[in-house]
């Protein structure tokens, strides 16, 4: 029996997942990996026990359960509160979910499309006005969710700037105090949002959640603010990610990228396939509440959970030469928005802000190029949310 | 065929009407729904694409006997 293998592991390129989690698949679509602190969980990488697994209610996503992994000492940091709709199972999660899935349908993100375009081309104006050099991902990544965020929460333009400066600090603070101080302002700032759309209501997601609570009483204020945190938390640095490693991809594939430039139509089949080949949210957590047989394994209560999606979306059973990036392939059934009670519920929006965000950064910029050796540009270390540290492009 | 939507299971994921909108469709508060006159299909081969997309299996297909 060999060692098992660490989890995390970084990147060797970062489109590519780390080779320990695809190099056991073909015989062992799950197989054991240590944790940081010395902890023994499962790693799944095969796509059909991934797919058993994550409709299988008896795995929680308690991550207040005693034997809920923690994959990095910094997210060991982090407040041990449970998060709202991320962190339930049903009923529980069920009755959140359903307050919040009519403002994330295909039709609202159809209607989102115009705002995001708008968002998207003023970032790039800036952008152009200040450059060449440019670095995408301060300038260009971060802001695109951070502004749609405030569009679809309702947040009003004064407070934007305010808003974009404490998700930041949220997400990418150097400190566990600085991480903690900007949660603080931002849920207070999002409760007197709250009072305030109570008081005049307007069209946002928060907004039909207030009126919802008007009518029948449900949810309560605190829970307002911990569900419109956790669409905050969600949407942002996986969408940021997405573009910048989106846009670093395609520059290092520039056949694939001059087939976008010559075809537009092709773009949405694009972001599917960078979507299963980025793979960004690469460890989806959950522990076994009872024993639980997939795959000839049986995994035992209280046993942790881990699925390496970036190894999933690339499993030969599925997927012809998956290492190869290919528009025309059928990228669908690929995990990368999760499956389950759980599946990502802005993934329409995401959908719509990646083929806007990419789509026109091609089509605006046709000189774009790294501004330095591809092997310079920053990417974050191993983690469960994959992306580029800083992207600097030059045109 | 006989194409249904478990509206008790589903979590509005989009996933069908993504998959297939010739057949299915989410109402107003976001539930997948299949369109009026396409109960049986439509013979389309992305019916059963659609059940597999779903994440929690709540597009349901019944087999003519």
């Amino acid at each position: 029996m060999t060692e098992a293998a660490a989890f995390p592991q970084d990147r060797t390129c970062p489109y590519h997942p780390p080779g320990a989690y695809t190099s056991s698949r073909r015989t062992h679509p799950l197989s054991r990996v240590t944790l940081w602190d010395g902890r023994s969980v499962w790693l799944v990488t095969g796509h059909a026990a991934a797919r058993a697994l994550l409709a299988d209610q008896r795995l929680s996503s308690d991550s207040t359960h005693r034997d809920f992994p923690v994959p990095t000492e910094r997210a060991a940091l982090r407040r041990r509160r449970r998060p709202a709709l991320l962190g339930l199972d049903d009923p529980e999660h069920h009755a959140q979910r359903r307050m919040l899935i009519r403002g994330f349908t295909l039709q609202r993100a159809e209607r989102m499309r115009p705002r995001i375009r708008t968002v998207v081309d003023g970032l790039l104006d800036a952008v152009e006005a200040q450059g060449p050099p440019a670095e995408l991902v301060a300038s260009f990544a971060l802001p695109v969710p951070s502004m749609v965020i405030c569009e679809l929460l309702g947040v009003p333009y004064a407070d934007h700037e305010f808003f974009e400066t404490q998700s930041r600090r949220l997400l990418r603070g150097p400190t566990g105090a600085d991480v903690e101080d900007a949660l603080a302002r931002l849920e207070a700032y999002l409760g007197d949002l709250v009072d305030r759309k109570r008081a005049h209501p307007g069209e946002g997601v928060l907004d039909d959640l207030v009126a919802r609570q008007l009518e029948t009483g449900a949810p309560q204020r605190e829970e307002l603010v911990q569900l419109a945190t956790i669409l905050l938390v969600a949407g942002h640095e996986t969408t940021a990610n997405m573009i910048s490693l989106g846009a670093f991809t395609l520059l290092r594939h520039p056949r694939r990228m001059a087939e976008l430039r010559a075809n537009p139509a092709l773009v949405p089949a694009a972001v599917e396939e960078l979507l299963r080949f980025l793979s960004v949210a690469d460890g989806l957590l959950r522990v076994a509440r009872e024993d639980t047989e997939v795959a000839g394994v049986l995994i035992r209560a209280g046993e942790g959970v881990v699925f390496a999606t970036s190894a999933i979306n690339r499993d030969t059973e599925v997927y012809a030469a998956p290492d190869l990036l290919d528009w025309a392939r059928p990228a669908r059934h690929h995990l990368a928005f999760g499956h389950g009670i759980h599946q990502c519920l802005g993934q329409n929006l995401a959908r719509a802000e990646l083929e806007i965000a990419l789509g026109t950064l091609l089509r605006r910029l046709p000189g774009l190029r790294l501004a330095v050796p591809p092997q310079e540009v920053p990417f974050k270390p191993g983690d469960t949310i994959q992306g580029m540290l800083e992207l600097p492009v030059t045109w | 065929m006989r194409v249904t939507v478990d509206g008790g299971a589903c979590i509005g994921a989009g996933q069908c009407a993504l998959t297939c909108p010739e057949v299915f469709t989410q109402d107003e508060d976001g539930f997948g729904t299949v369109a009026p006159g396409h109960e049986d299909g439509a013979g389309s081969p992305l019916v059963r694409e659609a059940a597999r997309a779903c994440p929690v299996g709540a597009v349901v297909l019944v087999e003519d006997a």
